[in-house]
């Protein structure tokens, strides 16, 4: 979490970034318009939403059973499961399988959950070199920043900031080679990364699911750094959220027919992997260790409360893509590894804080993210949620409280009421007041102040 | 008297909701609504007390002071056959939000229940309830319709006051693009986020000028108090009306103004 600046600093700070601002303007029509042709074309994209509610729902409702079946699964197919509290819990295990294999490298596919439990800084301590494959990734660990969004970590940097940063830190390379195509930048990424991939000891990625019927671990990539990083390594680790667990085979398939569709307008990724324990006997290679490295963290104290539904996520993005505050600011304001609407759910929940308790009023409820969530998670009704929350416990300061409060009983009694309004209306019209009272200066900060109608005005 | 010969009955009750930012801003919104209403054979009674849903309590995490109002309301309002709000967010409060807030709390949950059935929005009780007749005077210029997000996503309103609208001889009706996305008004929010709120509404005021429009409007005034301001910072001279006052005829009333209109310090 950043806490060493607030949401509104980060906020005021990201509006007046005219990269972002450029960067932010490509992302929005291109993700929206691609996830509405592709759900346009699929008829059934609504009946497979209510499908996969039932999976996920039932799924959480008989979670002992299915992690339990899951874990002796990926057993039987010679891997091991070891089950994480925290994020320190997670690190110290993942750092201990890492010394055991004498790593000396670890390559990354994209994982969130290896952000929310700062996993490259820890191993880094500890003299391993962790190497980010996803390019997005492999971008934002160069330029030592976070991810703004979690399908397109670099969302936020522009093409040719990144020719400037591969220029920067490719030194070996002929510097007056051109970087001005996408394809350019992807082509000196791949062979940078192809030797990372042939050296490294570990390759640790995340699970888009996990699948009880088989102890499979599924990810999904466009770029198929998931699977070098997973089938090159000696060790694979997988690392994942509990909740991405699904029962069988057939379930995977409901959630990975809106995944992609949802993120990207895609029918499918370009590479859809599953893993299921370490080689077998005449395979001629893939990894001699296969962990699955369960996380908590948080996530089982939202069971069989209000906030249950955000376990369904399936961290597809369309959230983030389409709520109208993200695109203003994009995803470093949110301070944390989740931005958006399920960041803004997300973030207080696992990672409470004084600033997290913010994130929920930086929303009009406009209700977007919850028309285009696959999951139909209600994210407009949590985020009220965490605001009672958040008032109850006092966090909602003066004069707001006194505010409501005032309102509230004024509202009430008729005669009061009026009084209040034959007072505003002039006040409303006096450029001392405007210029004084906070919230019409706050408005005038971007906008003309209108003024009350005149009674009989024509 | 009502229309098409139905003296011997009388309309139907309605209590008309104002709603504090029409009684604060622009009182001839609920007067438009009122001559709707009676128009379509309805008796009208004006809600006195309270004045409000209870939404900006709600929407701060005061969810005590919420209940309270909404109490209260509920009260005030069940004498009457129907509640008509000249507003998206409002009607929204009471039909969705009103059974949530009030849903553990014994009879209250019944009574919210009742009210939120016959409660609603004045295009959407004007379409399904009571419908307009087909000739409602006439308009001439064009006019961009904006869809407040309370009526798209709580209320599902999307086709209903734009048919009302097109019912008006010479209007010329333009959509504005990108009309799912919100303006960035959301109440509190637009203050306590000034600087986001304006860059959401910089996109909403460039999108509605991309129509040519001469006029904007829409159900809910809280997005259009909005919009005038960012439109008259901006230079831009679109004037700003609501969908009751195009709907009942009202030409001759000034539309939004504000304190950077020309001709004002």
């Amino acid at each position: 979490m950043n806490t060493a600046s607030s949401f509104h600093d980060r906020a005021a700070a990201a509006l007046e970034n005219p990269v972002l601002q450029q960067a932010l303007g490509h992302a929005r029509a291109r993700f929206i318009d691609k996830r509405e042709a592709a759900v346009k074309k699929l008829p059934e994209f609504d009946a497979l939403r209510d499908r996969a509610i039932e999976i996920k729902d039932h799924v959480l409702a008989h979670l002992p059973f299915y992690l339990d079946h899951f874990a002796r699964q990926v057993e039987a197919s010679g891997g091991q499961v070891h089950w994480c509290d925290d994020a320190d819990a997670a690190r110290k295990k993942i750092l201990d399988i890492c010394q055991k294999a004498n790593a000396r490298t670890v390559a990354k596919g994209k994982t969130m959950v290896g952000e929310e439990i700062a996993l490259n800084d820890f191993l880094q301590t500890h003299g391993i070199r962790p190497v980010e494959t996803d390019l997005g990734e492999y971008l934002v660990q160069i330029r030592k920043e976070t991810p703004s969004h979690i399908v397109a970590p670099a969302l936020h940097i522009t093409k040719e900031q990144a020719a400037a940063d591969f220029r920067a830190h490719h030194r070996d390379r002929d510097p007056s080679r051109k970087l001005d195509h996408i394809a350019d930048l992807l082509a000196e990424a791949r062979s940078v990364l192809r030797q990372e991939f042939l050296q490294a000891d570990v390759g640790i990625t995340g699970a888009n699911l996990l699948v009880a019927e088989t102890g499979s671990t599924a990810i999904v990539t466009n770029e198929g750094n998931g699977d070098l990083s997973q089938s090159l390594p000696q060790v694979h680790i997988v690392l994942a959220g509990f909740e991405k667990l699904v029962p069988t085979l057939e379930d995977a398939a409901v959630i990975l027919r809106l995944l992609a569709r949802s993120a990207t307008g895609q029918e499918a990724s370009v590479y859809t992997s599953f893993s299921t324990g370490p080689r077998r006997g005449d395979d001629v290679d893939g990894p001699r260790e296969f962990h699955v490295v369960l996380l908590d963290n948080g996530r089982s104290r939202l069971l069989g409360g209000e906030f249950q539904e955000m376990l369904r996520c399936i961290r597809c993005g369309a959230c983030l893509n389409h709520c109208p505050v993200y695109q203003a600011i994009g995803g470093h304001a949110y301070g944390w590894v989740y931005p958006g609407p399920m960041g803004a759910v997300l973030t207080p929940t696992l990672n409470p804080s004084s600033d997290a308790a913010t994130l929920p009023f930086a929303s009009t409820l406009c209700g977007r993210c919850e028309d285009v969530c696959p999951m139909r998670i209600p994210l407009p009704r949590m985020l009220r949620a965490l605001r009672h929350q958040a008032f109850a416990r006092g966090l909602v300061k003066q004069p707001e409280k006194l505010t409501l409060a005032t309102w509230s009983w004024v509202v009430k009694h008729r005669r009061l009421y009026r009084i209040m309004l034959a007072g505003m209306r002039p006040a409303l019209r006096w450029k001392l007041v405007a210029d004084l009272v906070p919230p019409l200066r706050s408005w005038r900060r971007q906008r003309a102040l209108p003024v009350p109608q005149v009674k009989g005005q024509r | 008297m009502g229309p098409g010969g139905e003296m011997d009955r009388p309309g139907p009750r309605i209590a008309l909701l104002r709603t504090c930012l029409v009684d604060l801003y622009r009182p001839s919104v609920a007067e438009a609504a009122g001559i709707l209403l009676q128009r379509v054979g309805c008796l009208v009674t004006p809600v006195a007390a309270p004045a409000c849903c209870g939404q900006p309590n709600y929407n701060s995490g005061d969810a005590n002071g919420a209940t309270k109002t909404a109490k209260q309301l509920i009260a005030a309002l069940e004498p009457y056959d129907y509640v008509v709000v000249p507003a998206g967010s409002c009607a929204g409060m009471i039909r969705v939000h009103y059974p949530n807030l009030l849903a553990d709390d014994g009879e209250w949950r019944h009574r919210a229940g009742d009210i939120a059935k016959k409660t609603f929005e004045l295009t959407q009780f004007l379409t399904e309830i009571k419908p307009l007749p087909r000739t409602t005077g006439s308009w001439s210029g064009s006019v961009a319709y904006h869809d407040s997000c309370s009526c798209l996503r709580e209320l599902g309103l999307k086709k209903a006051p734009r048919d009302l609208l097109c019912r008006i001889d010479g209007i010329d009706l333009r959509d504005i693009p990108d009309a799912e996305s919100c303006c960035g008004f959301g109440g509190a929010f637009t203050v306590k986020f000034p600087d986001i709120s304006g860059a959401m509404a910089q996109r909403k005021t460039g999108a509605i000028a991309d129509t040519g429009a001469e006029t904007l409007t829409s159900t809910d005034l809280g997005c259009l108090l909005h919009l005038a301001g960012k439109l008259r910072r901006d230079g831009q001279k679109v004037a700003v009306r609501h969908i009751a006052e195009i709907l009942a005829g009202m030409m001759d009333i000034a539309p939004i103004e504000t304190s950077e209109d020309e001709g004002r310090s």
